[in-house]
């Protein structure tokens, strides 16, 4: 049973990683504007502006 | 681009924009860090992507700007700009000189706060649903038949991931069913918080002492589940826009006013009085209600009336607060304050309906007035009778947690928050937006239903429905005529003609000369022809109350003839309201119509009418509604329908409708028949049966379950195996409103665009002639 001292600390980290990259995308605010996005990725220049850069 | 065009030409924005606005935007304009100015603008033409790039590039361009975001979905600009190198006025006017209207935010703090309620609780149940996928895969192997120190070790480890979650996860829960207990009120969320605390307290008693029973993964997957219903829940709330706000937004801060003998100044808009000379340039809104002294203009009035179709002013003309000024500059004297003025008085009888709707109890709220009691007393039955027949006191603890947790009020506080949105998605697809879920709820209940006249139950576009027997050629010269006139009532005359006329080649008409609101007059082969009102063509009034609308058509000095013209019904309006009749709902239209227009329309629907009604009386008509027949339904259109639209229980909107209007109703729908309010009612109906059903099967589940916990009989495996069990049964139910909708042709979302497009009326009238 000592596969398990491996396993469920893999297994957790592996969760978290995924738990930690939702909650980045959600902290960079990548569900703020779906519409804006889905048309973003046309633009085909590099970029007019930053986007503002602290967060409300 | 054609999609990113408006009717304000970009010269006169930046020409009014130069100061007027510089102080009003200066005004809410924020200060994130020393030196920098953020503002937060709504920018509602913004429509594609490309109207997003056109905006930013322009902006980051512009010196001093650091950073530049347009948001497609909330239709908003921020923009960061050093505080030196330009002002607020001018970066606004930067982006309506690119054709795009602009209105300082004001709520942008409200409105944030919203946002990030919402995303306090998706982040709350991401941890939650990690949390339970881990400690449910340990509790796997606990029952599964680990022994011993490895049982206790996956016990820890699922106490060291549960705990901490609870923790935070759990906390909506405990805020709000602490706020309850405060109150010595009992919600939803007691017998959850509860259940949730005492499982953790003893399961963590038990692991401590080497026990076999912990509830870990019951407690962290109730707080995964019910936070997925209250997401759902604030994520439908959040659509609802409050209908005060919008018309906050429209109301200007300050206007340039020109004393009797001095220099013009800006004034906040509070401090204009009635008497004051106010200049309004092109693109300015009105801030109070006044009196052009000077000056011609045409007014985009479709804020007050939800008519697109722009109305021209000259002295003397009156000109209502929210007015929007198109082309020319206006000199008008204020005959209110702006507290005083008609957006004022609608905006203050919105705000009071709808504080008073939001208190209307909802039907998950009400079912837990009754549950959570009878859970509370039932858990300490069984702890007392355990007790009573000679258990120890961990025994009889561990029963009544395990009655509690299975009594949990999971599929409770799933059932209405998914039936709404499986609801609300199958609306989406028919072109019907639901921005309150609980609107649902109560219009499945509706007694009583009124309807605005013009926009809701006709189109707002005439036809014409008497006319005499023509000749050809006179048929010809009369569309020739119309067709050069873009006013809906020629568009309709001419439609008739076109309909009528047989191949008669068209006479040549010159000279076509269009007076405003008289009618339109050309030569045709050196005789004049004119159609208009029965002044223009030199036609002594016929009084006497008809119902319907006339055009006069007078060729040289012939008799004139008369043209009859009525309102288009709006498809599937006599079936819509047919259909409510039939189903035991009173019916009626409150219309601020003439008396004959209105009594006319109501003999055709066979519902009752009332005429000549102000916004106050609608909403005084309504009220009475409420107070016989409740809940009652609203269908309106413009701003003077506002107060009705947000004091009745539930309304509904076309997308047409003034945004007022919009922002006011509980639903909007696109596309052009009015069976779409049919449609709603049914699904509501539906999803109403659903909600019941669902609370029908947590109610069975309980009596099975209850009598189990009770004799000792479950243990966390049962309990999670129930429990998640009523959840999907829940979901799987509420699934079901998207099979029972009546196959109809998909709407698509882009008629409300092209329904906008074609108010003018070519199309409409076509339609009205065929019905």
């Amino acid at each position: 049973m000592n596969i398990i001292l491996i396993l469920i600390p893999a297994a957790l980290f592996l969760g978290g990683l995924g738990l930690a990259a939702f909650l980045w995308s959600l902290k960079s605010k990548q569900y703020d504007d779906l519409d804006g996005e889905a048309a973003r990725i046309l633009f085909d220049d590099d970029g007019p502006a930053k986007r503002p850069a602290d967060r409300r | 681009m054609s999609c990113c065009s408006t009717r304000v030409p970009p010269e006169t924005a930046r020409a009014s924009a130069a100061a007027a606005r510089d102080a009003e935007f200066d005004l809410s304009a924020e200060t994130p860090r020393p030196g920098v100015r953020r503002l937060h603008l709504a920018a509602p033409s913004m429509h594609c992507g490309a109207c997003v790039a056109t905006i930013e590039r322009r902006l980051g361009a512009q010196s001093g700007v650091l950073a530049a975001r347009a948001n497609l979905t909330a239709k908003t600009v921020t923009v960061e700009w050093s505080d030196s190198a330009q002002t607020a006025g001018e970066i606004a006017a930067e982006i309506e000189a690119l054709g795009f209207p602009v209105y300082a935010v004001d709520d942008a703090k409200a409105e944030s706060a919203e946002a990030a309620a919402a995303t306090d609780l998706l982040r709350r149940m991401a941890v939650a649903g990690f949390a339970a996928a881990n400690v449910m895969l340990l509790s796997v192997s606990i029952w599964a038949g680990a022994e011993g120190s490895t049982r206790d070790l996956l016990h820890w480890i699922s106490a060291l991931i549960a705990l901490p979650t609870i923790a935070y996860s759990g906390r909506p829960f405990f805020v709000s069913a602490l706020g309850a207990l405060k109150g010595w009120r009992l919600n939803m969320d007691v017998p959850i918080s509860l259940a949730i605390v005492l499982a953790a307290i003893v399961s963590l008693y038990e692991v401590s002492q080497g026990g076999h029973e912990a509830y870990f993964d019951a407690a962290v997957s109730l707080i995964f589940l019910l936070l997925i219903g209250r997401w759902l829940d604030s994520l439908m709330r959040g659509n609802a826009r409050s209908a005060a706000r919008t018309l906050a937004r429209m109301t200007p801060r300050g206007a340039w006013v020109l004393p009797p003998n001095g220099e013009r100044r800006f004034v906040p808009v509070d401090e204009i009085e009635a008497g004051d000379v106010v200049q309004l340039a092109p693109g300015d809104r009105m801030p109070v209600d006044g009196t052009v002294l000077s000056g011609t203009s045409a007014l985009d009035r479709s804020l007050l009336t939800g008519e697109s179709e722009p109305v021209a002013v000259a002295s003397g003309g009156i000109v209502e607060a929210g007015a929007l000024n198109l082309d020319g500059g206006l000199t008008v004297r204020a005959t209110s304050t702006a507290e005083a003025s008609t957006l004022a008085d609608i905006a203050k009888l919105v705000t009071a309906a709808e504080e008073r709707k939001s208190r209307l109890a909802r039907l998950a709220d009400r079912a837990a007035q009754i549950y959570a009691p009878v859970i509370h007393l039932v858990a300490l039955a069984v702890l007392l009778g355990w007790l009573a027949t000679g258990a120890d006191l961990r025994e009889a603890i561990l029963a009544a947690i395990a009655t509690l947790i299975v009594t949990c009020p999971c599929a409770l506080g799933l059932a209405a928050p998914m039936a709404q949105a499986v609801a609300s998605g199958a609306l989406f697809g028919r072109g019907i937006m639901l921005k309150d879920g609980a609107a649902l709820e109560r219009l499945a209940l509706v007694k009583a239903a009124a309807f605005d006249k013009t926009g809701v139950l006709t189109l707002g576009t005439p036809r014409v429905i008497e006319a005499p027997a023509l000749e050809d050629q006179d048929r010809a010269m009369v569309a020739a005529l119309a067709g050069q006139s873009r006013h809906p009532m020629a568009q309709a005359v001419d439609q008739w003609a076109r309909h009528q006329r047989k191949a008669t080649p068209m006479p040549t008409l010159d000279d076509t000369r269009e007076s405003p609101g008289e009618g339109i007059e050309a030569m045709a082969l050196k005789t004049p022809v004119r159609l208009g009102s029965a002044r223009f063509c030199g036609v002594e009034r016929t009084d006497g109350a008809s119902a319907l609308s006339e055009v006069w058509f007078r060729l040289g000095e012939a008799q004139a003839i008369r043209f009859g013209l009525e309102d288009t019904l709006r498809p599937e309006a006599a079936e819509t309201v047919g259909a409510l009749h039939n189903a035991g709902i009173a019916t009626i239209i409150l219309s601020g119509d003439r008396a004959p227009v209105v009594k006319a329309l109501g003999e055709t629907l066979g519902t009752d009418a009332e005429a000549e009604l102000r916004p106050e009386d609608k909403l005084a008509r309504l009220e009475r509604m409420r107070k016989t027949r409740t809940p009652v339904l609203m269908v309106g259109d413009g701003l003077n329908d506002a107060p009705a639209l947000a004091a009745a229980d539930v309304s509904i909107a076309p997308a047409n409708a003034s945004d007022v209007g919009r922002a006011a109703a509980d639903i909007v729908f696109t596309g052009r028949s009015l069976g779409a309010v049919r449609t709603v009612w049914h699904v509501a109906q539906q999803t109403r049966a659903v909600i019941l059903q669902n609370f029908g099967l947590a109610a069975l589940y309980n009596m099975i379950a209850i009598p189990a916990a009770a004799a000792g009989l479950v243990g966390p495996l049962e309990a999670a195996i129930a429990m998640s069990t009523s959840s999907l049964l829940v979901t799987a139910n509420a699934l079901r409103i998207r099979l029972v909708l009546p196959a109809e042709p998909q709407v698509a979302v882009g008629a409300a665009a092209a329904e906008r497009g074609t108010k003018g009326g070519r199309e409409t009238a076509q339609q009205g002639a065929l019905a």
